[in-house]
């Protein structure tokens, strides 16, 4: 927080890192080649895995579904390419896990047509429908979490969606996709908010969009249909918007209670590209097959905005855009919550939003860290407003029950804010996932002895 | 086909750039200003009160880091800020052994005692400071007037006293506006408190340059504005209530604020980021406390200075501040707690 606030229109605290978004931000998306071989991880999303339908060698187009939903917190897998099935079997994943997987043999020459399926009308179909549909089509939110979007706009009984916020915010450095879409799509988007304003119950819908965007909000302004009940908000630049609670607290100054969902304030958020994706797919009863991706970062020779189907390899795509030789760490996201990728044998799946490349001299790893010298440059970052420094050190003596009860750690969303402006250099919120998890296991623990 | 091993970490991959040395080389950047108008104003006895205090703190952390065996400390520049801040608040001709021994003192019983730098409970300085005061209660409030025409020429005999003598003082000996006015029922006028024409501790006369050194480190984000506001604010509003209760005992607001060691020991003294407290609401009630204590002490008590001890004070209290005040947590509420 700067000496005077006067930003009334957007929530306390928060950084402003360097957006680094100007050399892909002007690029048009553009259609990735197929590669020669996909391989498709059932695990993508949040939830149970998808439960594979196809065996080996057989034929399958594009489009086809591969695998069904694992259950209700799952979704469907449709095949990116039109090819055969060389193989099902397990395959790695970002998180180091091996997920069951399907490789598929991409028809060389073939016109890589999409199936049609059963299509939605927006006028017609009921909300029920609608989120089916939505599960369907094996949408997960593509800003990075890949939750399963129906079970997000599910609205629990006796709740009410008043607000729907469409999140167009991309405050993550470097990522520039949500802006190209938003640029490109619009069509696409004003179709996605109309069945999920049906599907929510929502009266009106809100497009949150940072400053740095506002090309992309006069477009998108100047394209909303006639009977659609949207609005546009701009929004001050500042890391970490983007994320759900801080963007309601931007726009419409509620807070959502702690521990608590958006709906308990009368909110729904969806991500801007997710909005385009249903408005792609729906009218069309198709399933996703690729998405938009930014590939940038100073180790990247070909940067840019790409359609890249879901299950390319890794390796695939960085020798498609070429990067440098002294290549050093890949990210799979932005920069502030990315993961760092530990073996390009992985695919990208339908929450990669950015692929960023850093060479051996953009990564400072000389940083010698010192000890905590109480500055409160963290407790002035912290979006949520917890007191890193203090969580810190109680996490260095394991302290995780007194960091739960006294300083609620469990509010932590791993925005990285903290880290960033330490200048000392301490890995704070890499020491509070760490406490999250030993929390949640010792929880589950607990859980096991009562129930045995 | 790449081929190269990657390197992982942990998110976020990109950090502000910003380290504790930058700050603590931005503050004593910010004291420079201050350490050369103690110059101009007292001539070479202040520098050498404060050159050696800085080398007493810079030898004694070099030394008892090496005497533990860890690398030495010396290059984050928090021993340098406190034997600046140490210097500053000396009397000018105060005899060069004891700066040195309060420099030993500040850094060995009031910072590497804790665990160093981040660990100590109490600014350093001040420690030595306090220390000082018990131990030679005469030189320590033995003033010299500033400006003497001889000051860039002559050395005080009192600067060169034998350790564990006693210093012979110069004849000419000044009052500080405070002790004037606690003694004499003197006050000054505060034109010449602000711009420094007055006797005193080496730095603490002007308290215009304090202020812009302060103004500067707020502006770079490497210091709380709200301790300094908090303290002024305090000061000003207790002491100017006494003033309009009684104008005859009491001396003017302004007078209060821009006398002594309130200016420094706002902006450089209480700001310690390590003997303070974190949250914003914290800050307020720390700096209020040491306004306030400032003025009690100085009006109630047999002392015509109060900053030190309320500092060395609220700093005591300041972890216990962290303890009972908490910043409101997003989607909480205190009232929610108790249902």
């Amino acid at each position: 927080m700067g000496f005077f606030n006067f930003h009334k229109n957007t929530f306390k605290n928060g950084i402003h890192p360097p957006e680094s978004k100007d050399e892909t931000n002007d690029l048009p998306i553009r259609q990735f080649p197929f590669a020669p071989v996909i391989i498709l991880p059932m695990a993508q999303h949040i939830g149970a895995p998808s439960q594979i339908v196809v065996r080996e060698g057989q034929e399958v187009h594009r489009g086809e579904l591969l695998a069904k939903a694992g259950g209700y917190v799952s979704v469907p897998m449709h095949a990116p390419v039109s090819g055969i099935i060389r193989k099902i079997a397990n395959v790695p994943t970002i998180s180091g896990k091996m997920s069951p997987g399907i490789f598929i043999e991409t028809f060389p020459f073939s016109t890589q047509e999409v199936l049609e399926g059963n299509p939605i009308d927006p006028d017609t179909a009921t909300a029920e429908e609608i989120l089916q549909g939505i599960q369907d089509a094996g949408i997960v939110g593509l800003g990075g979490a890949a939750f399963p979007t129906h079970v997000k706009l599910k609205v629990p009984e006796g709740k009410k969606c008043e607000t729907l916020i469409i999140n167009g915010i991309e405050c993550e450095p470097y990522l520039t996709t949500d802006h190209r879409v938003m640029l490109e799509q619009e069509s696409d988007i004003f179709t996605g908010i109309k069945y999920l304003l049906k599907a929510t119950g929502a009266k009106n819908a809100i497009i949150g969009i940072e400053a740095n965007k506002q090309d992309a909000a006069d477009h998108l302004a100047k394209h909303i249909p006639k009977e659609l009940p949207v609005t546009i908000k701009v929004l001050p630049v500042k890391y970490p918007q983007g994320a759900e609670k801080m963007l309601i607290t931007s726009i419409l100054r509620k807070e959502v209670p702690s521990k608590g969902f958006p709906i308990e304030v009368g909110v729904v958020v969806v991500n801007v590209a997710t909005a385009a994706e249903i408005g792609r797919l729906l009218p069309h009863g198709r399933g996703i097959q690729e998405r938009v991706i930014t590939i940038t970062g100073p180790g990247v020779k070909k940067k840019g905005n790409y359609l890249i189907p879901v299950g390319t390899p890794l390796r695939f795509v960085l020798d498609q855009v070429g990067v440098d030789e002294e290549i050093s760490e890949v990210y799979m996201g932005g920069p502030m919550m990315g993961v760092a990728v530990s073996n390009l044998d992985i695919s990208i799946v339908k929450g990669t939003s950015g692929i960023l490349v850093f060479t051996g001299k953009d990564v400072d790893r000389s940083s010698k860290i010192y000890p905590c010298i109480k500055c409160g440059a963290c407790v002035d970052a912290c979006p949520i407003l917890l007191n890193p420094s203090k969580l810190g050190i109680l996490a260095k003596f394991e302290a995780y029950d007194q960091m739960v009860s006294d300083y609620n750690l469990m509010d932590c969303f791993e925005c990285g804010s903290c880290t960033y402006v330490c200048p000392s250099h301490i890995p704070l919120v890499q020491y509070f996932r760490l406490s999250k998890r030993i929390v949640r296991k010792r929880e589950a623990v607990k859980k096991e002895e009562v129930n045995a | 086909m790449l081929k190269k091993t990657l390197d992982i970490s942990s998110s976020p991959h990109i950090n502000k750039g910003r380290s504790t040395d930058d700050i603590m080389k931005n503050v004593v950047c910010a004291l420079m200003p201050v350490v050369f108008f103690s110059f101009y104003s007292f001539g070479l006895n202040a520098l050498l009160v404060i050159l050696t205090a800085t080398l007493a703190c810079v030898l004694t952390e070099h030394f008892l880091c090496r005497l533990s065996k860890k690398e030495t400390t010396v290059n984050d520049y928090s021993a340098v800020i406190t034997g600046l801040l140490l210097g500053l608040t000396l009397p000018p001709s105060f005899p060069l052994w004891m700066a040195f021994v309060g420099g030993v003192i500040g850094i060995a019983l009031g910072k590497y005692i804790f665990g160093g730098l981040g660990y100590n409970v109490f600014n350093p300085a001040l420690v030595a400071r306090a220390v000082l005061q018990a131990a030679f209660p005469v030189a320590i409030t033995t003033w010299h007037p500033a400006l003497l025409p001889d000051r860039f020429s002559t050395i005080s005999g009192s600067v060169f006293t034998w350790p564990f003598m006693q210093p012979q003082f110069d004849a000419i000996a000044g009052a500080t506006p405070l002790s004037a006015f606690k003694f004499d029922g003197i006050t000054t006028p505060t034109m010449e408190l602000a711009f420094g024409q007055i006797s005193g501790s080496t730095g603490e006369t002007c308290a215009v340059i304090i202020a812009l050194g302060g103004l500067y480190l707020i502006a770079r984000n490497m210091m709380s504005w709200r301790i300094p506001m908090a303290v002024v604010l305090s000061a000003f509003v207790l002491s100017g209530a006494l003033y309009l209760f009684n104008r005859e005992l009491y001396p003017s607001p302004f007078f209060m604020v821009f006398s002594g060691g309130l200016m420094l020991g706002a902006v450089f003294m209480a700001t310690d980021m390590v003997s303070s407290p974190i949250t914003p609401i914290g800050l307020w009630i720390y700096g209020g406390i040491i306004g306030i204590l400032t003025i009690v002490i100085r009006i109630w008590s047999g002392l015509p200075e109060g900053v030190m001890y309320s500092i060395l004070l609220a700093n005591a209290i300041s972890p216990h501040i962290d303890t009972v005040v908490k910043n409101r947590v997003y989607g909480t509420n205190r009232k929610m707690k108790a249902a």
